[in-house]
């Protein structure tokens, strides 16, 4: 998705624009934005998960005029928003437990929906979102996710993918990627790191219930990522948002790389970033200036044990073959023109 | 109704704002302005960038008004300027340089259209300062001169102002309707402008205007001659007096065949002009080669275009009626033309010498202090004063590059310095910024836009008459064209470090007020600096 | 209205008239039949505006419930046995929030080995987290409390459980007065939230708290069940007046002003103890009974007024805690602390194993005789587990423990030759 004004200097990637009409600028660029995170929070310097959050929520705050619920998984994100006596967050917001964030978004909508129902009105006017990171969402989440979507219930799911448990000290999750050193995925034997061949893409698995909406997008790309909460939010049922969102304590990377990280792991094909309605897909963000996946990989001490003297060229070519396929199978290069 | 909510587990929104985050930082980020490096390359020290920026948003007249705090001739500068800012430009490492030059002359013709004025001086400082000689040197001086609010007298010995802008840019790439109201506009300020009247001995002119200081810009005007062994019978001209001659009753009799010889952007320009007066062949005959001929390619490219001819590596050895004896050169190590004692005749109507000009020094006999050196005056780089305390002088009668813009620069520099002077103070020497380098810069940000090309008249009419070549933006393209800056070093309200900041630690002052960072939240991470895509903010350490 | 119908049934028309606006389903025998018949009303209009939702699990379903009752929607589930061991960390989560929602849990046993059958192992199992347990002795107790539980579950923000025995009660079929609407809608209010998600007031619930205030937290839940012993014979009271039966409370006894003998149950063995009871009270024994119906909030200060005047105790539960005994002794015996009576455990009805009078009558002249065992489990058939102890010292790979005993009891025939 890209936006339809094209604007030089400006451009069309900064957070603001003082030469657009004020409804066409991003909700981050406005004064009056509702920091639905507020400062304070005991995130790391430099995460990924913390904008990335108030990125979403700020973005869904306006589409529904503040009328808006969250629930919220355990992991970082929770721990760092909310630990007695000071919140962070300036909406209704809900943590219960670890993997159950799509199901008590469920029951929110639930109870909103008769809510509804008992004032006379079609549908709630308070819409729900539910969140999670990478492990509360693709592991431990994942059976009320599923459910969540095969009963196409009213909720938003975000996944904030910092590729593993950050908040436990940086496990191995479904989502962590090959070759990527955890806590649980050391860089030793002979095949350092996360093992090939393992994983899963719940973006995809997502499609495949084919629920209304289903998109990725990074802390690196503001407008994609507003204009698809945005759009999410104009519609009813399952949807589901995957948000890269770099940790540079998990990955070894430095704080101020946290948005480059972010648009590395799109530029490489790493991260494909798309769109999908009622489980087809209907959009990709086209590559817009192709990197090796080495340019993405040096800047994480997790794939540390990938370069140096004892490298692991092989590793790193295994590595930019997954780009490849990806890039191939979503036809993000702009010639493939597979839009 | 607030609830009663339940001990510890429910908690109200800002409560975390009493966590102040700023205690973790080891590095602050600072908002710094960075020089742009078009701004470090323009000759006349223009400030691009902050023109530009009023530009972006279509506000015009603030971007002219910017412009003209430095240089008086925009609509001059977007024709004849060399523009070695737009070589500096770190655009050009993306896809092309900022078409700096272009949207300068939209703006200059844009406040001629419009009647545009410059601001008065906000007060008459009863000091009197003489200027000598109406070219851009001149002209730039009594203008910043009489802003500051110093009575000037301009003396120019023509009859006419502009100096070589008059008497040697041709009409087909300056229009003297432009020249001359770009130079109204000053004497508009209150400039008293004296034609025709040649200065032999300058203290005695200024004590006659009772002067109390004065600035020299009496350009170079002496054509230099080569020694071409000729019979009487050879048509021999120089070029400056051919130029000079465009703006007499009678244009000069070249003839169908013309020789010009010289590498110079003079010898282009009496080539072109050759063309335009009807000959059929006009050649330039130069020692070198096209890669070290001083002439700008972009105005050889022209001329080729136009159907002038080059001779490279050839000098003229004589000349006898009609016929002219060209030696061939080789380039030895050092790139020096050697003969080869290969020879061949040209046949030519006329010979036109664009060999380059000397200085005349003569009105300057006798002024103590002063110090003439390699044909020019020299001068306090710093200050532009020579020798003779309270006289300064520039352009192209000074030390440096001989163009345009370098004589306006030169004006500016003196006027300053000369205001200074007069109030017996000296300028202290400005710290320069650092410049905002191509590194500095996160260009990811600037979607791809490539430069918008001027249009140009066509080759027809480009050889029959004298017509501005070189065609204007229209407010479209110019706009487009401004937006195309990158903004080096200087904040440009993007709102990316507002927007990216995980913290919330940045502070939106509002529209012109740029930002504040909130040291309370700020964890110190960097992104705000790294994300800048102009390179305006700096992480500098906190100190303890 | 006075009518003949399926415990389940019962308990599902009585909480439809509390009129639930969300309602989570999972299926396991033997709740089943309750959000079935919960179902069919949502689905036939009858229940309405009702959101039913049929989710992934049992985790779920009480995931679900947080977060409708979190958004101020009364909310019901009913779960059994392994149903509600898969859902424990929710279940802790929902008190530790102070949510007030109502689950049946019709109590069967955990497995393994599987049992669908009635035992007290699964709400016993969950005794600690912070939910009110209330035990129903029969259909109309089971209905009645539902109602009640609404009411007790909204006041204190604090969720409820009620156990009924499942099949025992579930599917019997038995006549129950159902109350009408207006009768249920005078008693129970309309469900006003102490907290709640709204966007006209945004909090934050569900904060990490540390050890600066944890032990806070926790106090205050036990506070708040503490307030609840008061509370909830209050509402029996409250309820009685308005329908005009007895139901809830904390603890009933049953010819116990005079016994030196009491037997403490829970449940519906409560009623078969009672005809016991009439039995040896037929042959001159002083026994009563005393049915705990409230067993969180523990009501310490009811059991040893019921219990201080009497010479012994028997408790006879349908839980057992592997290693030690019996569960509700423990509490009990609590409760004994310095009155001087003697106090026996009987663990009976496990998996579902028959509660007969006879065994009944056997063990309790047993106690009244001071000749039982401290810790006895009625009906064992010790031929089996002597010979499986036997085998097992004899050798190492005794073979899968279930096949062994159906085996010892001729019941088998193993699908492989038993090695030696
Ligand atoms: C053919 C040609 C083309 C050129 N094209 C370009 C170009 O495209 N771009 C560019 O940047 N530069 C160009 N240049 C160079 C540029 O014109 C000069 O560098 C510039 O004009 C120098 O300015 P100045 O004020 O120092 O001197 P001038 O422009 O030479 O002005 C000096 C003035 O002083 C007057 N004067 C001289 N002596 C006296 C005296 N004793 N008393 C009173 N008045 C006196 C003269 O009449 C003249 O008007 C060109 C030069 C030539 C010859
Ligand atoms: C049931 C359960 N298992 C394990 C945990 C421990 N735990 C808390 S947060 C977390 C990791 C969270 O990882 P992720 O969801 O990816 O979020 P992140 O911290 O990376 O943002 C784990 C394992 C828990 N709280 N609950
Ligand atoms: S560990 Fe990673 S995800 Fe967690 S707060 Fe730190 S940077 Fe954010
Ligand atoms: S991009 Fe703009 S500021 Fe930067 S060098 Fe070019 S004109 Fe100057
Ligand atoms: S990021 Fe944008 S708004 Fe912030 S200082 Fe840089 S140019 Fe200005
Ligand atoms: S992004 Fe925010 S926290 Fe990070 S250095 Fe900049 S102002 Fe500070
Ligand atoms: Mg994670």
């Amino acid at each position: 998705m890209t936006q339809p004004i094209k604007f030089y200097q400006t451009g069309t990637f900064t957070v603001g624009n003082r030469l657009l009409p004020e409804d066409l600028r991003t909700v981050q660029s406005s004064e009056a934005r509702d920091n639905s995170l507020n400062s304070g929070h005991r995130a790391c310097q430099g995460c990924g998960e913390a904008l990335g959050a108030r990125y979403v929520v700020d973005a869904a705050m306006r589409a529904t005029g503040g009328q808006l619920i969250a629930a919220n998984a355990t992991g970082c994100l929770e721990v760092f928003s909310t630990p007695y006596p000071e919140t962070s967050w300036q909406l209704p917001w809900l943590h219960s437990l670890f993997g159950n964030a799509a199901a008590v978004g469920s029951g929110i909508a639930a109870a909103l929906k008769v809510k509804a129902q008992k004032a006379g009105q079609a549908q709630s006017t308070i819409r729900v979102i539910a969140q999670g990171g990478d492990g509360g969402t693709t592991d431990i989440g994942f059976g009320c996710l599923s459910g969540m979507f095969e009963r196409n219930d009213d909720v938003l799911y975000i996944c904030y993918d910092n590729e593993g448990y950050m908040n436990t000290g940086v496990q191995r999750s479904s989502a962590t990627p090959p070759a990527a050193r955890t806590a649980t995925t050391q860089p030793l034997g002979p095949e350092p790191g996360a093992e090939f061949g393992k994983g899963k893409n719940v973006p995809l698995i997502a499609v495949a219930h084919e629920i209304p909406y289903v998109a990725t997008a990074t802390v690196a790309d503001l407008h994609d990522l507003e204009a698809k909460v945005e759009k999410a939010m104009s519609m009813h049922g399952a949807r589901y948002l995957q948000v890269f969102v770099p940790c540079p304590l998990g990955w070894g990377a430095a704080s101020c790389d946290t948005i480059r990280l972010a648009r590395l792991a799109r530029e490489t094909g790493l991260f494909p970033v798309f769109e999908a309605e009622n489980g087809e897909i209907t959009a990709v963000t086209k590559i817009r200036r192709p990197v090796p996946v080495d340019d993405y990989l040096r800047l994480q001490k997790r794939f540390a044990h990938l370069f140096g003297p004892k490298g692991h060229p092989e590793t790193i070519a295994r590595i930019q073959a997954m780009a490849d396929k990806n890039i191939k199978r979503f036809g993000l290069m702009a010639e493939e023109g597979a839009a | 109704m607030t609830m009663k909510k339940p001990f510890a587990i429910t908690l109200d929104p800002g409560s975390s704002l009493a966590n102040k985050t700023g205690a973790w930082r080891t590095e602050r980020p600072v908002y710094v302005d960075r020089l742009p490096p078009c701004n470090a390359e323009c000759p006349a020290g223009e400030d691009i960038q902050g023109w530009l920026y009023h530009a972006e948003g279509g506000d015009y007249q603030a971007a002219w008004h910017h412009l003209v705090r430095e240089n008086p001739f925009p609509a001059i500068m977007g024709r004849v300027c060399y523009h070695t800012c737009e070589g500096a430009c770190n655009r050009g490492q993306l896809d092309a340089a900022v078409g700096i030059n272009s949207v300068e002359r939209f703006l200059g013709d844009e406040a001629l259209k419009q009647g545009w004025q410059f601001d008065a001086p906000e007060l008459e400082t009863g000091k009197h300062v003489l200027v000598v000689g109406a070219g851009p040197s001149g002209l730039s001086a009594a203008y910043h001169l009489r802003r500051i609010g110093h009575r000037v007298t301009v003396i120019e010995a023509g009859e006419a102002p502009g100096g070589m802008m008059r008497f040697g840019i041709p009409k087909y790439r300056l229009p003297r309707d432009v020249l001359d109201a770009e130079v109204a506009r000053i004497a508009a300020l209150g400039v008293t402008f004296s034609y025709g009247e040649k200065v032999a001995d300058i203290r005695a002119s200024m004590a006659e205007v009772g002067a109390d200081a004065a600035y020299l810009a009496i350009g170079a005007h002496i054509a230099k001659r080569a020694f071409i062994p000729a019979k009487d019978s050879a048509h021999i001209l120089d070029a400056v007096a051919v130029l000079r001659s465009m703006e007499g009753e009678a244009p000069p009799m070249l003839g169908r065949r013309v020789v010009v010889y010289g590498g110079g952007n003079t010898a282009i320009d009496v080539a072109r002009t050759a063309r335009r007066l009807g000959a059929t062949e006009a050649i330039i005959v130069y020692r070198r080669t096209r890669e070290r001929m001083p002439a700008h390619d972009f105005e050889l490219e022209e001329a080729l275009e136009e159907g002038v001819k080059v001779k490279w590596l050839s000098t003229i050895t004589g000349a006898e009626g009609g016929t002219l004896t060209i030696e061939k050169m080789v380039l030895d190590g050092e790139g020096r033309p050697q003969p080869t004692g290969e020879f061949e005749t040209l046949d030519t109507d006329s010979l036109v010498l664009a060999l380059g000009q000397d200085v005349d020094m003569s009105l300057l006999s006798g002024v103590p202090g002063l110090v003439a050196e390699d044909g020019v005056v020299q001068v306090d780089a710093a200050t532009q004063m020579t020798g003779y305390p309270g006289l300064f002088a520039g352009g192209d009668m000074a030390p440096g590059t001989r163009n345009v813009t370098v004589a306006i620069g030169h004006g500016k520099r003196a006027a300053r310095n000369i205001d200074a002077w007069l109030r017996g103070e000296v300028l202290a020497p400005k710290v320069p910024k650092p410049v905002a380098a191509f590194d500095a810069l996160n260009p990811w940000y600037y979607s791809d836009a490539p430069k918008t090309l001027r249009p140009q008249l066509d080759i027809a009419r480009r050889t029959s008459s004298f017509d501005e070549v070189q065609g204007g933006l229209t407010e479209a393209t110019a706009l487009f064209e401004a937006r195309r800056c990158l903004s080096c070093g200087n904040c440009f309200e993007c709102d990316n470090c507002y927007g990216v900041c995980p913290d919330n630690a940045v502070i939106k002052l509002g529209p012109g007020l740029r930002f504040e960072i909130n040291l309370d939240y700020c964890k110190g991470c960097g992104i705000c600096a790294s994300e800048c895509p102009c390179g305006a903010i700096e992480m500098v350490l906190e100190e303890g | 209205m006075i009518k003949q119908t399926e415990g389940s049934q019962a308990v599902a028309e009585a909480v439809a008239l509390c009129r639930p606006e969300v309602i989570c389903a999972y299926p396991i025998s033997p709740q089943t039949h309750i959000v079935e018949g919960l179902g069919a009303l949502v689905k036939g209009g009858e229940l309405a505006p009702c959101e039913f939702l049929n989710v992934e699990s049992e985790f779920a379903a009480m995931s679900v419930a947080i977060g409708s009752s979190a958004t101020g929607a009364r909310t019901y589930t009913a779960t059994a046995s392994q149903g509600l061991l898969f859902m424990v960390e929710a279940v802790y989560n929902a008190s530790g929030l102070g949510l007030p929602i109502v689950m049946t849990v019709a109590n069967r046993a955990i497995g393994a080995p599987i049992n669908i059958w009635n035992d007290h192992s699964d709400s016993m199992s969950q005794r600690d987290c912070g939910w009110i347990q209330l035990f129903a002795e029969s259909n109309q107790e089971a209905l009645d409390l539902h109602i009640q539980a609404f009411k007790l579950a909204e006041e204190m923000s604090m969720p409820v459980m009620v156990c009924m025995d499942g099949f025992i009660l579930t599917h019997a079929y038995e006549q129950v007065d159902m109350p009408d609407q207006a009768q249920v809608d005078a008693f129970l209010p309309p469900y006003e939230p102490r907290q709640v998600l709204d966007p006209a007031e945004p909090v934050s619930i569900g904060a990490m708290v540390g050890p600066e205030a944890f032990m806070e937290v926790r106090y205050l839940a036990h506070a708040k069940q503490t307030m609840a012993l008061d509370r909830i014979p209050e509402i029996a009271a409250e309820f009685h007046e308005v329908f005009g039966r007895d139901a809830g409370g904390l603890v009933r006894g049953y010819r116990i002003e005079d016994a030196e003998t009491i037997v403490v149950a829970l449940g519906s063995v409560v009623g078969t103890l009672e005809e016991t009871i009439d039995t040896m009270r037929a042959e001159g024994v002083k026994i009563g009974v005393l049915s705990i119906r409230c067993f969180r909030p523990f009501p310490m200060a009811a059991v040893r007024a019921a219990l201080a005047r009497c010479a012994r105790v028997v408790v006879l539960e349908k839980s057992f805690a592997v290693g030690l005994g019996g569960i509700v002794s423990t509490d009990v015996r609590l409760a004994m602390v310095r009155i001087h009576v003697r106090g026996y455990t009987v663990v009976a009805g496990l998996g579902g194993r028959p509660i007969t009078q006879d065994s009944l009558l056997r063990v309790l002249r047993l106690a009244v005789a001071d000749e039982l065992k401290n810790l006895t489990f009625l009906d064992l058939d010790w031929d089996i587990v002597n010979n499986h102890l036997a085998r097992e010292a004899a050798s190492r790979r005794t073979g899968p423990i279930a096949e062994n005993l159906l085996r010892d009891i001729g019941a088998s025939a193993p699908t492989r030759k038993a090695r030696p």
